[in-house]
């Protein structure tokens, strides 16, 4: 039953890839992308890591695909004109040729990977309980592996200056986006009265749960991000300036942190990034939440995008 | 075959698929497009084999799984900057290819209008 369940599953994803790739239409083929990753979080929980399922089903689908949507309507002509063009046939030969040469190698590799598969779920097991959290996810994001979960939140702020820093001269530290319109009658609007406070009492409890049950910090601020972008979307709020102070404090809160109480470890456990004995669920407790309004920030402002007006216009 | 075989083959194809579509579309946002498929494959086939870490009592390898989690996040402010990257590059020379570009005209709209 499950064999017939994992196998329409692949043959719909890889389908719906292949479509996604091929199509001429634009917008089809991100739409094509949007339901790839929904089915993706199932193929997620088939392979029993509902914390990636759900992370899967609210950025990698979720956000990704907002994102693309907007490039793409504002892209509308030029995508157009660009896409009348296509590569010329030795071009595209060659990069299938190259495309079925690595696809052939990786599934040699699937079919010779080592038996018994290596392992560290003994280990994660073995120590899970010093750190007084129950989901083992959280426990490498924060405990085991939390040198990468730190990189990570830096990673997302220099990808946010990134995106900031290619704003025109004289917009800089102005609103990203175009200047909201509200509709108080349409659909959007009811929509963005009604879902934020659902939205953010589910976020708070993906967020809560997340130390002892699949859900955590990213997934809990995508979905806190996403109420926010639904209420600016609708136009009952205008983005912020990109200058406002207490937005930059807001973004580095969470990694300053982490990098506060990664650096007290070193005094009191011995080394950077330790949590001494008996402490560590409230440390990473108190490291999720503040990276949680970082985590939303940087989200949102990354779908956002560039600053585009400044407000003398 | 098992589920980890079985999406660990499906992986392999969509790194393919998406290998193709980066190099042989014309417009810069089907790449981008085509390389979140890329990387898609790449968390797929790294879950596959987390998969086959399944012991004490875990459906999964966790290490994977949470490197996958930061993996999946950091792909999508890959992306993000890759779009912004692009508009920008539509607002100064007007259009959205990755042709080459005459350096007069990108200094005409240099102001970003």
């Amino acid at each position: 039953m499950n064999g017939a369940l994992n196998i329409a599953l692949a043959a719909l994803i890889l389908g719906l890839a292949v479509w996604s790739v091929l199509t001429r239409e634009m917008l089809a083929a991100i739409i094509g992308f949007v339901a790839y990753g929904l089915l993706l979080t199932l193929v997620w929980v088939q392979l029993q890591g509902i914390d990636v399922a759900l992370t899967e089903a609210a950025i990698g689908g979720g956000l990704t695909g907002i994102l693309l949507f907007g490039a793409a309507a504002r892209l509308r002509g030029s995508a157009a004109a660009a896409d009348a063009e296509p590569a010329p046939a030795r071009v595209r030969w060659l990069a299938a040729s190259v495309s079925a040469a690595v696809s052939a190698g990786l599934i040699i590799c699937v079919f010779s990977l080592p038996d018994p598969a290596p392992t560290l779920a003994p280990a994660v097991a073995a120590n899970i309980a010093v750190t007084e959290v129950g989901n083992p996810i959280t426990a490498v994001l924060l405990a085991f592996r939390a040198m990468d979960t730190l990189l990570e939140a830096i990673v997302l702020l220099f990808a946010l200056i990134g995106v900031w820093s290619l704003a025109a001269d004289r917009v800089w530290g102005g609103r990203p986006g175009p200047r909201p319109v509200p509709d108080p009658n349409g659909m959007l609007t009811y929509a963005a009265r009604i879902l934020p406070p659902l939205g953010l009492m589910i976020g708070a409890y993906i967020f809560w749960v997340g130390a002892d049950y699949p859900g955590g910090k990213f997934q809990g601020a995508t979905l806190l991000a996403a109420m926010w972008l639904l209420i600016l979307l609708a136009g009952l709020a205008d983005a912020p300036r990109i200058s406002r102070p207490v937005l930059r404090i807001g973004l580095i809160v969470g990694p300053l942190a982490f990098i506060a109480i990664g650096l007290t470890g070193v005094l009191t456990a011995g080394s950077v990034l330790a949590y001494p004995d008996g402490f560590a669920k409230p440390l990473i407790v108190t490291i999720e939440l503040a990276l949680l309004p970082s985590l939303t920030l940087v989200l949102g402002l990354l779908l956002l995008g560039t600053p585009e007006r400044s407000d003398e216009q | 075959m098992s589920a980890a075989t079985l999406f660990g083959v499906c992986a392999a194809l969509l790194i393919g698929l998406g290998l193709y579509g980066l190099i042989a579309s014309p417009n810069p946002l089907r790449k981008i497009l085509a390389f979140n498929f890329v990387g898609s494959g790449v968390f797929l086939l790294l879950g596959s084999i987390a998969r086959r870490g399944a012991a004490a009592d875990m459906g999964g390898d966790p290490v994977p799984q949470a490197l996958l989690i930061t993996g999946i996040v950091v792909a999508f402010s890959a992306t993000a900057l890759a779009v912004a990257l692009l508009l920008r590059l539509a607002a100064v020379t007007g259009s959205a290819t990755l042709a080459e570009v005459q350096p007069a005209q990108v200094h005409e709209h240099a102001d970003g209008t």
